[in-house]
């Protein structure tokens, strides 16, 4: 390139008066409207033949008028999504250190193998002897999850993690109520339970009765065994998460388990926190009944912004007849589907959903398991552990642990070193934004004040731990320092400033509307 | 591994500052009975290379739709799906993201979900939608807990052409509520007694258009019944293109609408992940369950979204919840909402127009064959055929040939071993309808 008369090094000069942009842009950073603004009904990205114009057999319901959907040809569709894809934080740009989600690494072999056409372009119902491949996989995935967690059964269609406690909730009922035990009713559940647990007992037609945490963060014993003999002939179980939500092993476990069997209830787990375990603990060692999996958490199966998920369920011998339809057994021939809740599965509860589950999170789950192997798998467990246990020791001289002791594969820290300096729970979280970070999870669990739970997962280097350890540490000296209000005006580096939730709860505006002056207009 | 960054190194100095002795000591709150000493029984790690051979090798056990002529429906549809689609949901920004509880580092996600709530609430001719639920059944199913809420009473009927499977799902949630399921037997034509099994104790109406059979229900009837004895109207449809050809639900009086998405984004997927969608009237948003994406300003004046409404949810009113969902169909969501933005209002109706065509275009073909009859009035892109034989071995023979020719309607549990669901789509050329004619005209013989 010719140089010559052209400047090659910027000139010094202070940016703090630069003019607001024309455009809305900032740089890299694209302004960017919605559909509705930049799309008009009779635009199209896609090439169709003309109809011929033939007799319509729709029985005089015709649709009338424009339905007032936008379109936008498609270099325009690419901008779009691509410009809004920039203003989203995700796990391949940084660390996402969100308690009880394990935002792990999602590995592109995966994205390959679940696009393979014998997978991805196989509809539900053709006939079973051409998606003998697809069926295979299924089974091969349930294989595998029954050794790891050393459980009877599995129920694949649970369609994510809450579904699959509805699927583990409902196994529970059907058992008892083929037994008559119509009086069980009472569900125990922690109060430091993640909140589908109290509503998936509830809808399956179950009360809830909340047991206490003690001064360690685990259930409390005591609590629990006064509840189980002040009346013990209405007990259908407890709900409970292991690691719980605090990220701690919950010690008394088998011991509650007994307890829970004794009294003449069962012991549903909520596998939220699997990612702790696997490879080092089986639930089926520990006396649950039943435990949904969250493939789309410890199996690595993408969040993609909020879902799809799935959640398999195992279950142990006392509910395995109760599993939902369908599931997929292995003939002479190869593979088969058993659809129907009668014969062998006359004791199912039903059916979950209208097809088999998510197969396509079962294939991306099935190829993150095979390529770590029995190996890959505890060495990933014990890395999450590891990294969680870092992290919680290089800050607990300026952040204050919640709990004494090790953590299992998150970190849980309260609001204790924040007292006095009138920073909050959410503006050391918004803080952290600008220093190029996901917020942890805050104020879950209910039990620990202003928490703040850190779950680094097994994906990330020392050198990244050791960077976000160092933004932490400068963030939490920070507010010691006195500095409030930066905290307060956090994220100022952000594609947007803090938002105002409260305006959008009061006069919810949930959909796109044309603006009147256009619409008079247009009259 | 390759996943796992961390090396022996890195392992031990990490050790060190925690002030453990060995990887073991962490898991010291494990009961000494539940330690596994050993491996778990299951192979050992493997390369991407071998991984990969072991899917394509299942891959190609199978038979993809796309391979043969293929005339499958029964609630999951085949449609060209344009190749920015797929393109656009991998960006790591959509696919690594979580549920975009931090707003300021959310609104890609955030803005996606307010537009297909505004899709999805004209495409059925409603106020509002929600921002996904897992699919077109379980949605039934919480409209079902839904209506219960807002009437505050615990029938439910739940018409005869509801797609047996959304029946049976809904069944599943409806019998631990103690809601009361009036179902009626799943036959052509015999909603007759639908209407008369309404009264003051119904808390909802179930009815599907096009349903399962295929055949276009008027809904007015059933809304104005319902809205006699103060029941809502719950309508379902499981092929959504079908709403750009005939009029919506919203404008026949439903109060909720859910249904089916996959058949605009998303692909078969041997049954999912799919994407069920879920609109209502305004007036009940506030019952409704799972995640809304709302409007509102930042702290500089620039709109932007959040989700909204969290009262509502499980996160927050624990065992008051509207529902149990967390996790919905986010990705599928943002799928169905590239899919629409290309086709938009004109593409849609084309695409519709051209499904309809080509269905009417088999239907004539094939119930001219002796033996086959067509059971439908009026149709979109599904008709029912009624063989002289049972349906089933037909469809396997079928396959014999190479061709997918539809579900029989004893697969989804309730009989008619007579009946043979087909569906054509854009995707079925002549030539494909032509084999699948010729064969079906000899195997009827």
């Amino acid at each position: 390139m010719k140089t010559e008369g052209r400047q090659t090094r910027p000139v010094t000069a202070a940016n703090e008066s630069m003019p607001q942009s024309f455009s809305g842009n900032i740089g890299l950073s694209q302004k960017e409207d919605l559909i509705f603004e930049i799309g008009t009904p009779r635009r199209t990205g896609v090439d169709l033949p003309e109809p011929k114009g033939t007799q319509s057999r729709l029985g005089g319901m015709e649709r009338q008028g424009e339905i007032g959907l936008p379109g936008l040809t498609e270099p325009q569709t690419l901008r779009h999504y691509v410009r809004l894809s920039q203003k989203n934080y995700a796990i391949d740009l940084g660390v996402y250190p969100l308690g009880s989600c394990t935002m792990k690494h999602n590995p592109r072999l995966n994205e390959k193998v679940a696009r393979m056409p014998g997978f991805a372009d196989v509809h539900p119902l053709q006939p079973v002897q051409t998606v003998q491949g697809a069926l295979e996989v299924m089974s091969e995935l349930s294989d595998w999850l029954i050794t790891m967690t050393n459980m009877p059964a599995v129920a694949l269609t649970p369609k994510a993690g809450a579904h699959g406690e509805l699927c583990g909730m409902m196994a529970i009922r059907a058992r008892l109520d083929a037994d008559g035990q119509t009086a069980r009713r009472r569900v125990l559940v922690p109060e430091s339970a993640h909140g589908t647990n109290p509503a998936t007992a509830v809808q399956c037609g179950f009360t809830v009765d909340e047991i206490p945490a003690n001064a360690k963060g685990r259930v409390d014993m005591d609590a629990l065994r006064a509840k189980l003999s002040e009346r013990s002939d209405d007990i259908a179980g407890i709900m409970l998460t292991n690691p719980n939500t605090c990220g701690l092993f919950e010690n008394d476990i088998i011991e509650i388990a007994d307890l829970i069997h004794k009294a003449g209830g069962y012991f549903y787990c909520d596998g939220a926190n699997f990612n702790a375990l696997v490879g080092r603990v089986r639930p089926g060692d520990l006396g649950v009944d039943a435990m949904h999996i969250n493939l789309h958490k410890t199996f690595s199966t993408p969040h993609g912004g909020g879902g799809p998920g799935s959640g398999p369920t195992v279950l142990s011998d006392a509910l395995k007849d109760f599993a939902p339809v369908p599931f997929v057994v292995k003939t002479q021939d190869g593979f088969d589907l058993i659809e129907n809740a009668d014969g062998e599965a006359a004791q199912s509860f039903g059916r979950m959903c209208v097809f088999h589950g998510n197969m396509g999170m079962y294939t991306r789950a099935l190829s993150y398991m095979m390529s770590h192997g029995a190996d890959g798998l505890k060495q990933a467990t014990e890395d999450a552990v590891l990294n969680a246990n870092y992290v919680q020791a290089s800050l607990s001289d300026v952040m204050t642990p919640a709990f004494d002791g090790y953590c299992m594969h998150e970190a849980l820290f309260d609001d204790r070193f924040l007292k006095d300096t009138g920073v909050e729970t959410l503006d050391f979280a918004k803080a952290m934004i600008d220093e190029g970070y996901h917020p942890m999870t805050m104020y879950f669990p209910l039990v620990v004040h202003g928490a703040m739970l850190i779950e680094p997962t097994e994906s990330e280097s020392k050198g990244e731990l050791d960077r976000f350890i160092g933004s932490m540490r400068s963030l939490a000296e920070r507010a010691k320092s006195g500095d409030a209000e930066s905290f307060k005006a956090a994220p100022v580096h952000a594609p947007m400033r803090r938002l105002d939730e409260t305006q959008a709860a009061r006069k919810p505006v949930l959909r796109w509307t044309p603006p009147e002056d256009t619409a008079q207009a247009a009259e | 591994m390759r996943y796992l960054p961390l090396n022996q190194n890195d392992r031990n100095a990490m050790l060190d500052v925690i002030g453990a002795q060995d990887i073991d000591a962490l898991f010291n709150d494990v009961p000494e009975s539940a330690r596994l000493k050993t491996l778990i029984d299951l192979p050992l790690h493997q390369s991407e290379q071998s991984v990969e051979q072991w899917f394509l090798r299942r891959s190609n056990k199978s038979v993809s739709a796309a391979s043969v002529p293929f005339f499958c429906g029964a609630g999951a549809y085949k449609h060209h799906i344009p190749a920015s689609v797929d393109h656009l949901i991998q960006r790591s920004e959509f696919l690594t993201a979580y549920t975009p509880y931090q707003p300021e580092i959310s609104q890609g996600t955030l803005q996606v979900l307010f537009e297909f709530q505004t899709q999805v609430a004209l495409l059925t001719g409603m106020d509002v939608a929600n921002a996904s639920m897992y699919d077109g059944s379980t949605a039934c199913a919480e409209a079902v807990v839904m209506a219960g809420r807002v009437t505050r009473k615990k029938k439910a009927v739940l018409a005869a052409g509801l797609h047996p499977h959304y029946a049976a799902a809904t069944q599943s949630v409806a019998k631990f509520l103690d809601i009361d399921i009036t179902q009626n037997p799943c036959a052509p034509s015999s909603d007759a007694d639908v209407l008369s099994q309404i009264d003051d104790s119904t808390a909802c109406v179930v009815v599907q258009s096009p349903n399962v059979f295929g055949e276009i229900v008027d809904l007015t009837p059933y809304a104005e019944k319902a809205h006699a004895h103060k029941a809502l109207l719950i309508a379902v449809f499981t092929e959504p293109v079908a709403l750009a050809a005939i009029t919506p639900p919203g404008h026949q009086g439903a109060d909720i609408v859910v249904g089916e998405g996959q058949s605009i984004g998303v692909g078969l997927n041997f049954g999912g992940p799919y994407v069920g969608l879920f609109a209502c009237r305004q007036k009940l948003v506030r019952q409704m369950p799972g995640r809304v994406c709302g409007q509102t300003v930042d702290a500089s004046g620039k709109r932007g979204f959040v989700l909204t409404l969290s009262t509502r949810e499980q996160h927050i009113r624990r065992e008051k919840a509207t529902s149990n969902i967390c996790t919905n169909s986010g990705l599928c969501a943002l799928a169905f909402t590239i899919h629409m933005t290309l086709l938009g209002d004109a593409g849609i109706k084309r695409l519709a127009a051209l499904n309809h065509e080509a269905a009417c275009a088999l239907a004539d073909r094939l119930s001219a064959i002796d033996g086959v009859e067509l059971v439908n009035g009026t149709f979109f892109n599904e008709f029912t055929l009624r063989l002289s034989k049972p349906a089933k071995p037909v469809v396997d023979a079928l396959a014999d040939h190479g061709i997918l020719g539809g579900v029989p309607v004893s697969r989804l549990t309730c009989g008619n071993d007579d009946l043979l669901l087909v569906a054509v789509t854009e995707t079925s050329s002549d030539d494909d309808m032509a084999a699948f004619e010729q064969a079906l005209r000899k195997i009827m013989t």
